[in-house]
């Protein structure tokens, strides 16, 4: 027998090296043989344990760094605090390592290893499961476990023979004789291999289920107030992030309504749930003028045909009344963006273009949002999450707005350099209003709600579902079940003596359990020690698989 | 849904005795360990007294303390019978110890879910609680296996300290669920999650007194009978404790991390998106994938395979800590 039925089947095995030609190669065929022998590395188990290896060493900056993906404020922070580190860092991928070619090139050699790991194996599994077990081998006392047993006295080799089989029930086995000797080779655990390959070549399904949501998914936000009308396209949601292959323009608009937001919070504001009740319109639904109703909670997203509608966050807007020294009467509502638990939120109303005579006449309201208000010495909190007693502190600047960076907040360096001037603050519940010296008059009239959405698309996630069960389901087979190998050699003593049978055992996985295996695959000779010496049919029990 | 607050002083009570448990089993594991090399593992050492035998006074030559008499005159003094059993009656109080501080974990856990009504898997706290449980349970089921009890101080380190983390900074008394975790996702991905972690945290152990143990057997006789490092198991024992534990955890890993993907696909709107956590549980996933095929490959079993496995440990103590403490992402234990 050959050292390659010894170990595993993977090509690892150095007598699977095929040896050296002996032949003068030419050119082309030295090349050839070059790449082959690179191939032959790249799929050897060796490279498979480094690639893993730095696949899961590539991962770490993911988590040490902040990332694009994830964070990008704090992700540009953090090159500003590093001048010298973070563009050097940025520009290696190391904010986006998941995107990084770096992280590409190692996974995607790895499964190229994969690939021509599994294809060969499948191949000489699927050989395999055709041969008969092998020929028993000429010395069994060469095998890691042997035993040399005699049969009850009166059992021909035939009889034995039968017995042992009949005891072999689950196990491939083959009855070859030897003049007067019979053996039989015989193998178990074939499913190790199912399993194994099953899981191998889930990991391939998951990867390319993976890679097809990138190319053909999207994913879209947008921040929604309750009443408002808004159709989903590319254009309307406020992030868009497309897969490789999609350009917005096959999206189907979703159009939807919010009516309702319902939380419930712990005595402590803690929320315990969020709904939110909506209409919305789809496909020609958008021609009929067909409405239909629709509920998303916090982990239970609307699932439509295919596209999925999640509710992300929600937050308070205040709306505002400003009377002009003119006389003219404008209304203005701002998105607050939440800062604490306490849903206390800040954000900024900034109007361009007030109907006041001269320059420089541009006004900001700076402010703070508080649901459930609490004022101690001046300074407004909030102590609840929900809107029991909503206030607002201001603070109003006059002049310049500049340019402007972020919707929530006016431009510092235009209050630094005096070019907005401080016109006052105030705490305000609704109804209540403050002057400013020029005669402008700002009054707290109430809030609106908002809600943030995300519709997510991505057609393949049912299939790195299924992946991902069939991988386990091999992944468990592979490591529960043992592949073992026993023969037994039966032979007639000599002169009408007992019959002699020698067994001999291999443990092809795990070879620390076999001991106990292998004196049970013993005992099924009649007669042997532990054998109960009875009708073959009982001798089931004795094996476990 | 209030808060029951008889269940939830019971909780925090089995917590407190749990922890007892463990720093008083730990101590008793310590003793046994740093005590004389006399367990039974060595009653079989003979020694001829006479010959430098070991006599009551303890130097060469005095009176044998039981002269086993020898047909040919030689007495033989088994170790055991000199050596203090009381080394080991340390160690048998430890493993005794430590079913009882089980028990009173298992129970903390059980009120707490009562008190509750739900998991009690909804905070660090309650977490780490499970974690040491089942750090706890493994050691208690592989103790009664293999009887390899050696093990248990150094396992019990580390679930002792965490108890305490636990029961200190982590605390946070019984209350409900914020929204988001408030889900049967919860139940079924932390439960998978604190299981594995716990059984591959034992499993790491297991491979760090591998390379020991493997260490000490290189410089051979010295260590065999000078250093308290050689009553650790076998180093294919601790190899197969090692790998047992690991693959029994492994696919529960696998299990966690795809229960994991389905919540965040409900939760977050995408099934995986490289959050810190994630990055975490990927890394040690395929790290255990590699000492998986380091087993089987030839020229890595044994020591590289078991600094693989140090490597996962190394992971999962990255993912339940520094990950937990130190970046923020969505989930939201952190
Ligand atoms: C994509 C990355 C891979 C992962 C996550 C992975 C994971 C695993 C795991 C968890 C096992 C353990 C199951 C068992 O012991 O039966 C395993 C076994 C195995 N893998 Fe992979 N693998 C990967 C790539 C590869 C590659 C590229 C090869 C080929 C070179 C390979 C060949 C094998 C073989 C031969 C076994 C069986 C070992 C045995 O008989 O015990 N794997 N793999």
């Amino acid at each position: 027998m050959s050292k390659r039925d010894v170990t595993h089947l993977h090509g690892d095995d150095p007598l699977d090296e095929v040896p050296a030609e002996v032949w003068k190669p030419a050119r082309g065929q030295k090349v050839l043989a070059f790449l082959r022998n690179i191939w032959r590395q790249l799929t050897s188990m060796r490279v498979a344990l480094v690639l893993l290896f730095l696949l899961a060493l590539a991962s770490l900056p993911g988590a040490l760094l902040p990332q694009w993906s994830l964070n990008r404020v704090k992700t540009a922070q953090y090159i500003l605090d590093h001048p010298t580190m973070g563009p050097i860092l940025d520009d290696l991928g190391f904010f986006a390592v998941f995107g990084s070619p770096w992280y590409a090139a190692i996974y995607l050699l790895l499964f190229i290893s994969l690939i021509g790991c599994l294809t060969p194996r499948t191949f000489e599994f699927i050989r395999q499961l055709r041969a008969v077990p092998v020929l028993t081998p000429r010395n069994l006392a060469r095998m890691p476990h042997h035993e040399k047993v005699e049969a009850s006295p009166g059992l021909p080799p035939v009889e034995v023979a039968d017995r042992v089989e009949a005891g072999l029930r689950r196990w491939r086995k083959v009855r070859r004789s030897e003049g007067d000797t019979l053996t039989i080779s015989a193998e178990k655990g074939y499913l190790r291999e199912v399993g194994n390959l099953v899981f191998h070549i889930s990991l391939v399904g998951i990867l390319v289920a993976i890679a097809v949501g990138k190319l053909v998914g999207y994913e879209g936000n947008v921040v929604v107030r309750l009443g408002e009308d808004t159709c989903l396209t590319a254009a309307s949601y406020d992030d868009f992030r497309p897969g490789l292959l999609i350009d917005g323009t096959e999206l189907k608009p979703i159009c939807v309504t919010v009516d309702s937001f319902d939380a419930t919070y712990t005595d402590a504001g803690i929320a315990t749930a969020f709904t939110i009740k909506f209409r919305y319109q789809l496909d020609e639904d958008l021609n009929t003028g067909n409405w239909r109703n629709g509920q998303v909670q916090i982990n239970e997203p609307m699932r439509f045909d295919g596209e999925r509608l999640y509710l992300l966050g929600h937050g308070f807007a205040p709306k505002f009344q400003v009377t002009y020294p003119n006389g003219e009467v404008r209304d203005y509502i701002q998105n607050f963006q939440p800062t604490d638990p306490m849903l206390l939120s800040e954000g900024a109303v900034k109007i361009p273009d007030p109907p006041v005579e001269g320059e420089k006449k541009q006004l900001a309201l700076v402010g703070i949002f508080a649901p459930d208000t609490f004022v101690h010495a001046g300074i407004l909190t909030s102590i609840f999450p929900a809107p029991n007693n909503p206030g607002v502190a201001i603070q109003v600047y006059q002049g310049d707005l500049g340019p402007s960076y972020s919707v929530y907040q006016v431009n510092q360096d235009q209050i630094d350099n005096g070019a907005l001037a401080d016109r006052g603050r105030a705490n305000l519940l609704p109804g209540e209003s403050m002057t400013i010296e020029d005669g402008t008059k700002i009054t707290f009239t109430g809030y609106e709600q908002w809600v943030s959405l995300q519709v997510s698309y991505d057609p393949a996630q049912g299939f790195a579902l299924i992946f991902a069960i069939t991988m386990i389901a091999g992944l468990m087979l592979s490591l529960t079940i043992k592949r073992r190998r026993v023969w037994y050699r039966i032979s007639p003593g000599a002169d009408g003596a007992r019959t002699v049978v020698e067994v001999g055992g291999l443990a092809r996985t795990d070879q620390a359990g076999y001991g106990s295996e292998f004196s049970s695959m013993v005992a099924l000779v009649p007669g042997a020690p532990g054998s109960t010496d009875v009708p073959a049919e009982r001798a089931d029990s004795f094996y476990a698989t | 849904m209030a808060v029951n607050e008889t269940f939830a002083s019971l909780s925090d009570s089995g917590f407190q005795a749990a922890l007892a448990g463990y720093v008083v089993a730990l101590g008793c594991y310590a003793v046994e360990f740093a005590s004389k090399r006399t367990t039974t593992v060595h009653t079989a050492e003979r020694v001829p007294v006479g010959v430098g035998a070991l006599t009551a006074d303890g130097t060469p030559g005095g009176r044998p303390v039981v002269p086993t008499a020898g047909g040919n005159g030689i007495g033989l003094v088994t170790k055991e019978q000199r050596g203090l059993p009381w080394a080991e009656r340390f160690g048998r109080a430890g493993f005794v110890v430590t079913v009882i501080a089980l028990v009173a974990n298992i129970f903390s856990m059980l009120m707490r879910g009562l008190a509750t009504e739900r998991m009690p898997l909804g905070n660090l706290y309650e977490f780490m609680s499970m974690i040491c449980t089942v750090g706890t349970a493994a050691l208690v089921v592989v103790i009664v296996r293999t009887n390899a009890r050696t093990i248990g101080m150094f396992v019990m380190l580390p679930i002792a300290l965490l108890a305490i983390l636990s029961g200190t900074v982590l605390y946070v008394p019984a209350g409900e669920l914020m929204a988001s975790l408030n889900n049967y996702w919860l139940v079924i991905h932390v439960t998978a999650i604190s299981i594995s972690s716990g059984v591959l945290l034992f499993s790491g152990i297991a491979s760090v007194l591998y390379l020991i143990r493997e260490r000490g057997d290189r410089q051979g006789k010295v260590f065999q009978e000078t250093s308290v490092w050689a009553k650790l198991p076998t180093t294919d024992a601790l190899d197969r404790i090692a790998y047992r534990t690991a693959i029994i955890a492994f696919p529960v890993y696998t299990f966690a991390v795809v229960a994991g993907a389905l919540w965040a696909e409900v939760a977050w709107g995408r099934y995986w998106g490289w959050d810190p956590k994630e990055i975490g549980a990927f890394m040690t996933w395929v790290v255990y994938a590699c000492y998986l095929h380091a087993r089987a490959t030839a020229g890595w079993r044994g020591r590289r395979a078991a600094w693989i496995s140090m490597l996962g440990f190394a992971t999962v103590i990255f993912n339940l800590f520094f990950v937990n403490f130190v970046t923020t992402g969505l989930h939201s234990y952190a």
